[in-house]
């Protein structure tokens, strides 16, 4: 055999015992990305800036850069980055959360009906709100709310019969709930005509900001959510064995679930109050990191946060020059690449036994 | 070790176990039968803390509803009969879970647990497994997989729900086996339900034979496995073969007239 753990037996007898850990390599691969990732994102654009005197204006050196360049890296581009890499960051390690939460392989933010009903909290917000600030301080709150609301509805509805809810029907479930909460926030948003150009280029999802304040606003919601998540890491792989085996080995199952649940959706409704709805994002990136790294959550949840991070930013920096000077919606080019790839999970995990 | 006193289960409207009382001495191995629905399940689920119900429960001397999750849980092991097994998880990975009871909340494993793991997959002889993935193994690999959780939680009382139903004969006895030697070197309860009545008679010290949710026989095997026991409460033909002092179950046929 050429197992590690065969290969590391050491003279005693023994073997020394490798569990699933994040490992140092992952890390820096992770880290690698979104360094790459940033770099791409700062230095690409209509006005091209080399990665050299980029390095050095961060650091504070002297460069030999415009003002004019310094001022397109530091005020538009370096906020929008930094805005792609929270949302991502918090849109994967959501996804990889309420599936380990909901033992289920496709529960998304955008499946379970939460980026739906934290769109219609938004939505209200804007509306009640004909200012025309970038993005109320308040709809974070009322996107969590929302989205809080679409989650219990979407696993109630589910699970409705008695028993968890499985793969199909709380998927079915979430898109019914969706649906009707999208339904609303059109209605909402066609009776405020004022606001509703605000709203529409929102709802498509968009990173473009107007400096740091998107920034500050997702900020301490992303970071308490990825606290918290990250607390459970070990939890959600006890939780894996299902609610009876947890309860057996000294785990609250209801309890953890209740906790991850309202973390994930506190996120995923911080991110969507700021960049709109961009779907498959909580699908893409833990899945691929589980082909890569494992299917522990105490890797899947690390590396979905970098991993992540790096993902949302590089399909930014395609959404805006792939037509330039045009911008796609960054939701539309998200969901392009994600659809394909749900289909890729739902078949495998079909295969694996892990729908029902 | 284990003490039911007037243990009655309700679930929906249907009374599942009336009036039990049961008391297991440490160290005891005992084999829980009975025909279909009998309550032999929901038996091992109270006494795990999965069903709540009325009348007392004392493990280790202590009411159990006075335990926190945690503290149960590192006195009681469970291994269930259909066990969920998540999708890519490693032997290792798997058994580690057995020491859940053992960590903190929010921490991670210490060189404590992973000892109890080594000495776990050792016991069980899957120390070669530890890198493989639980849901390729044989059935007979995997239920050595799940003892081996059960044995890494270091709880002194281990409850087996029907451990053997999916293993041919020759596993059904290297389980069994190997649930007794372990019993014999870590000092184990064990508490098993069995539906095979010869494996249960010849590995429990003792029986229990359920009937409607009441205990309707209880002694060892000799004193439970009679022909008139099987008839009346299984409804079974059958005939006892006495081997030493451990009976085994020879079902008949009924005799028909050809002609």
């Amino acid at each position: 055999m050429t197992t590690a753990a065969s290969a590391a037996r050491s003279v005693l007898g023994r073997v020394t015992l490798r569990p699933a850990r994040l490992r140092r390599r992952w890390v820096l691969a992770g880290l690698l990305a979104v360094v790459a990732a940033v770099t791409a994102g700062l230095a690409i654009g209509p006005v091209a800036v080399s990665p050299a005197e980029l390095g050095r204006d961060l650091l504070g050196l002297h460069t030999h850069l415009s003002v004019q360049q310094i001022a397109i890296v530091e005020q538009i581009r370096l906020p929008r980055v930094v805005l792609g890499l929270l949302v991502g960051a918090t849109l994967s390690i959501s996804g990889a959360s309420y599936q380990g939460a909901f033992r289920n392989p496709l529960a998304d933010p955008y499946l379970l009906g939460a980026a739906a009903g934290a769109g219609l909290g938004v939505t209200i917000v804007i509306a009640g709100n004909a200012d025309g600030s970038p993005t109320p301080v308040g709809a974070p709150l009322a996107a969590f709310l929302g989205a809080l609301i679409a989650v219990s509805l979407a696993y109630g509805l589910g699970s409705a019969g008695g028993g968890r809810a499985s793969t199909a029907s709380l998927i079915l479930s979430g898109v019914a709930v969706a649906s009707f909460l999208t339904a609303v926030q059109t209605y909402v948003q066609q009776r405020n005509q004022d606001t509703i150009r605000q709203v529409y280029s929102w709802i498509l999802g968009r990173l473009s900001s107007a400096g740091w304040h998107e920034v500050l606003i997702l900020l301490p919601y992303a970071v308490l959510s990825w606290i918290v998540l990250l607390g459970h890491r070990r939890i959600l792989d006890v939780l894996a064995v299902g609610d009876d085996e947890a309860s057996t080995l000294g785990i609250n199952a209801r309890r953890s679930r209740l906790i991850v649940v309202v973390a994930a959706s506190l996120g995923t409704a911080a991110a969507v109050s700021v960049s709109g709805l961009i779907a498959f994002v909580g699908i893409i990136v833990p899945h691929t990191v589980r082909l890569l790294a494992g299917h522990s959550y105490r890797v899947v949840l690390p590396l979905s946060l970098l991993f992540g991070a790096a993902f949302l930013c590089l399909t930014d920096l395609l959404a805006r020059t792939m037509s330039s000077p045009a911008e796609i919606p960054i939701g539309v080019v998200t969901a392009f690449l994600g659809a394909p790839f749900f289909i890729v999970v739902l078949r495998s995990s079909r295969r694996f036994g892990m729908t029902s | 070790m284990i003490g039911c006193a007037g243990v009655t289960v309700t679930l929906g409207n249907r009374v599942v176990l009336s009036g039990i009382d049961l008391d297991v001495e440490r160290g005891q191995w005992l084999s829980v039968v009975g025909p279909n629905g009998a309550g032999k399940s929901t038996l091992l689920r109270f006494i795990a803390g999965l069903v709540t119900g009325a009348g007392t429960l004392h493990l280790h001397g202590r009411p159990a509803a006075a335990l926190p999750r945690r503290r149960r849980a590192q006195l009681v092991a469970l291994v269930p009969q259909a066990p969920v097994i998540p999708a890519g998880a490693r032997v290792l990975d798997y058994v580690l879970l057995g020491r859940t009871p053992h960590i903190g909340a929010l921490g991670v494993e210490g060189p404590h647990d992973l000892a109890a793991v080594h000495d776990a997959l050792s016991h069980l002889e899957l120390l070669d497994f530890a890198d493989r993935v639980v849901g390729t193994l044989s059935g007979g690999e995997r239920q050595r997989v799940l003892i081996a959780r059960a044995l890494a939680q270091g709880s002194p009382i281990v409850l087996l729900d029907e451990p053997t139903t999916a293993l041919d004969v020759g596993h059904q006895q290297q389980v069994l086996e190997l649930i007794d030697r372990l019993r014999h070197e870590h000092h184990l309860t064990v508490v098993t339900t069995m539906h095979d009545l010869t494996l249960a008679g010849q590995y429990a010290e003792r029986l229990v034979l359920l009937d409607g949710g009441r205990i309707v026989v209880d002694g060892p095997a000799s004193e439970v496995l009679t022909e008139a026991n099987l008839a009346l409460y299984y409804g079974a033909r059958v005939r006892i073969i006495h081997d030493g002092d451990r009976p085994a179950v020879l079902p008949l046929r009924e005799k028909r007239v050809h002609d």
